[in-house]
């Protein structure tokens, strides 16, 4: 692990909690999380592996290109975010526009050609891409060629290792599922001795932006899930029963009530989120989420309005960055839910008014 | 425990044990992820199993580096899907022929921690915590009579596979009242490559062959509920080590 990410991973260990039904507000630690949750209660986690989805490669005419793939190449044809000149330490809004390329052209990383199959009506930046190559060996050039797609408040370059929560299966994320960073291999063992289920699903989670305001606007693109059987029969027990389904990041919550808006239910299967959660959306399944410190204006907020009533939410914030909690993929946690533990639970330091 | 629902992902798979063990649970269904680092070796066997409509992806890499790891997870459960069967398989003698811990340049030494020992935590950390959140997952390390035995110039390999034993334990302890299991299993003596190039003067007539070898080792992995979890397992006797239930 590179020295940045090093010191933010020791030090995320703040959580947030915001009692959606009572509206109080209090202050505690990750590691507590098992006391804050009932035997009843079940914990769903997105499993997908962040891919190495961030390519340096070549016009023909030699020009530098960095494309961030907005999906896995499980397809010979994918979505892809270009930039020109440089690199992640240059804050995405300001990176410079791609070369001027059209459908026919390639990008060379490598040895192999991409050839660009359209460029959207929407940004120059975004495309879709060709592989000439099968599955198998797309991958083997991913995985040769590619980097953790990152950002610039982190400086060192951020190594693949850094970018998997412990549980990662399939490669399907272009971008940390980082609200699952703080289930270490001890929480998880904590969980499971006090009860607390975890079960998994699968969330293509994408880009989180993309330097150009007319397509940061459209995000999050439809994203696709995978939702198991034994998911879904575990989730039905968990309401069965009266406990929680608590989604471990915004991608599940995604991912679920998408789901269960489309069938009634949530269902198994692979499916397209194209759900965007709003202060307008009755979550039908979900009844909170263990998630990073969001701010007001990114989608991730307007998701978190979905749960709580809007002077909460505001307040919650508030207290974030009074108290000086981080807002990126390495940084605190919050927990919004109902019914949290009044008292008792290990690590709550404060109580906001 | 049936082998079509399965993904087994086998280090060192391109010969010997981890071939034989390959055809053994290709044949019984289950998919393959084969790492290997002779691209030549690893092909070949990757074109023998599909010539018997086994499901396989190679993947060439060398299990002691580190910035291998999650390329080999990655690639493999891209194109596969989640592991659920785990053999730590691959290990290296270190440099031929065998030499005394006196003459043994620490550089080697460490070589042969990293791959037999060091590699397979990698793996396993990389696995294990995803085996547990989907409430299955097998993990075994291969391991040897060296582990218990000290023989003269075996040092290092010794060494590693004495600490893979009690890495098994260890994550066994951790693991403890989880579905995740883990098991190391002593092959015996077997008329491979490795075997030549540790004892080239040993008569093969006298060693075990993988294929049967790989027999007993799918039987102890088909039972491994049998087996307290991080226990140390000789395939020859696997039926006489098992609790019955």
């Amino acid at each position: 692990m590179s020295a940045a990410a090093s010191a933010s991973h020791e030090a995320a260990t703040r959580l947030l909690l915001v009692d959606t039904r009572s509206d109080e507000i209090a202050e505690g630690e990750t590691t507590a999380l098992p006391g804050l949750l009932d035997p009843r209660d079940i914990l769903v986690v997105n499993d997908a592996a962040t891919l190495p989805a961030s390519l340096s490669g070549f016009t023909a005419r030699g020009e530098p290109v960095e494309i961030r793939l907005l999906e896995g190449p499980y397809q010979a044809t994918t979505r892809a975010l270009l930039f020109g000149r440089g690199d992640y330490h240059t804050r995405t809004e300001l990176r410079d526009p791609p070369p001027v390329l059209a459908p026919g052209d390639s990008i060379t990383v490598g040895t192999t050609a991409l050839q660009i199959c359209t460029v959207s009506s929407l940004s120059p930046r975004l495309v879709e891409l060709h592989w000439p190559l099968e599955l198998s060996a797309r991958f083997v050039l991913l995985y040769r060629a590619g980097r953790p797609v990152q950002y610039s408040y982190v400086a060192e370059p951020l190594a693949l290792w850094d970018v998997q929560t412990r549980f990662a299966a399939r490669p399907w994320a272009v971008e940390m599922p980082s609200a699952a960073r703080p289930l270490t291999g001890s929480l998880l063992l904590a969980l499971a001795a006090r009860g607390v289920e975890v079960a998994t699903l699968t969330h293509a989670a994408g880009l989180s932006a993309s330097g150009d305001p007319a397509v940061d606007a459209a995000l999050p693109l439809p994203e696709r899930y995978d939702i198991p059987l034994a998911t879904v029969r575990r989730i039905e027990a968990t309401r069965g029963r009266g406990g929680r389904v608590v989604a471990v990041g915004t991608s599940v919550v995604r991912a679920l009530e998408d789901s269960a808006q489309r069938h009634g239910a949530v269902r198994a299967g692979v499916a397209s989120a194209e759900l965007i959660l709003d202060q307008d959306t009755s979550p039908r399944v979900v009844s909170g989420l263990l998630t990073g410190i969001h701010v007001p204006g990114e989608s991730h907020y307007k998701l978190l309005a979905a749960f709580t009533r809007a002077a909460t939410l505001a307040r919650a914030a508030a207290l974030a960055e009074h108290r000086g909690y981080r807002t990126h993929e390495f940084g605190d946690a919050a927990l919004f839910l109902p019914d949290l533990p009044a008292r008792g639970a290990r690590g709550l330091t404060h109580r906001a008014a | 425990m049936t082998w079509s629902d399965k993904t087994v992902l086998i280090t060192g798979g391109s010969r010997g044990l981890g071939l034989a063990l390959a055809h053994e649970l290709g044949q019984r269904g289950a998919r393959l992820a084969l790492v290997a680092q002779h691209a030549g070796r690893l092909q070949e066997a990757a074109e023998q199993l599909r010539a018997r409509d086994i499901r396989v992806e190679p993947i060439r890499a060398d299990v002691g580096d580190k910035a291998a790891i999650h390329r080999i997870v990655g690639q493999a459960q891209a194109v596969l899907g989640p592991i659920d069967v785990l053999l730590h398989n691959a290990s290296t003698l270190g440099p031929i022929p065998l030499a005394s811990l006196l003459d043994t340049d620490c550089e080697d030494f460490t070589r042969v921690l990293e791959v037999n020992l060091v590699g397979p935590f990698r793996l396993s950390k990389a696995l294990a915590a995803g085996m547990l959140v989907r409430g299955r997952g097998l993990i075994a390390h291969i391991s040897s009579d060296a582990a218990i035995a000290s023989y003269p110039d075996w040092g290092a390999y010794g060494v590693s596979k004495a600490a893979l034993d009690h890495l098994s334990r260890q994550w066994a302890a951790e693991l403890n009242n989880t579905p995740v299991r883990v098991l190391s299993i002593d092959p015996g003596e077997m008329n491979t490559d490795m075997h030549r190039d540790a004892l080239p003067t040993a008569d093969p007539s006298t060693l075990l062959a993988p294929q049967l070898v790989a027999e007993r080792i799918v039987y102890i992995l088909e039972r491994a509920a049998r087996y307290p979890s991080g226990a140390r397992v000789l395939a020859a006797h696997a039926e006489e080590q098992a609790v019955q239930s």
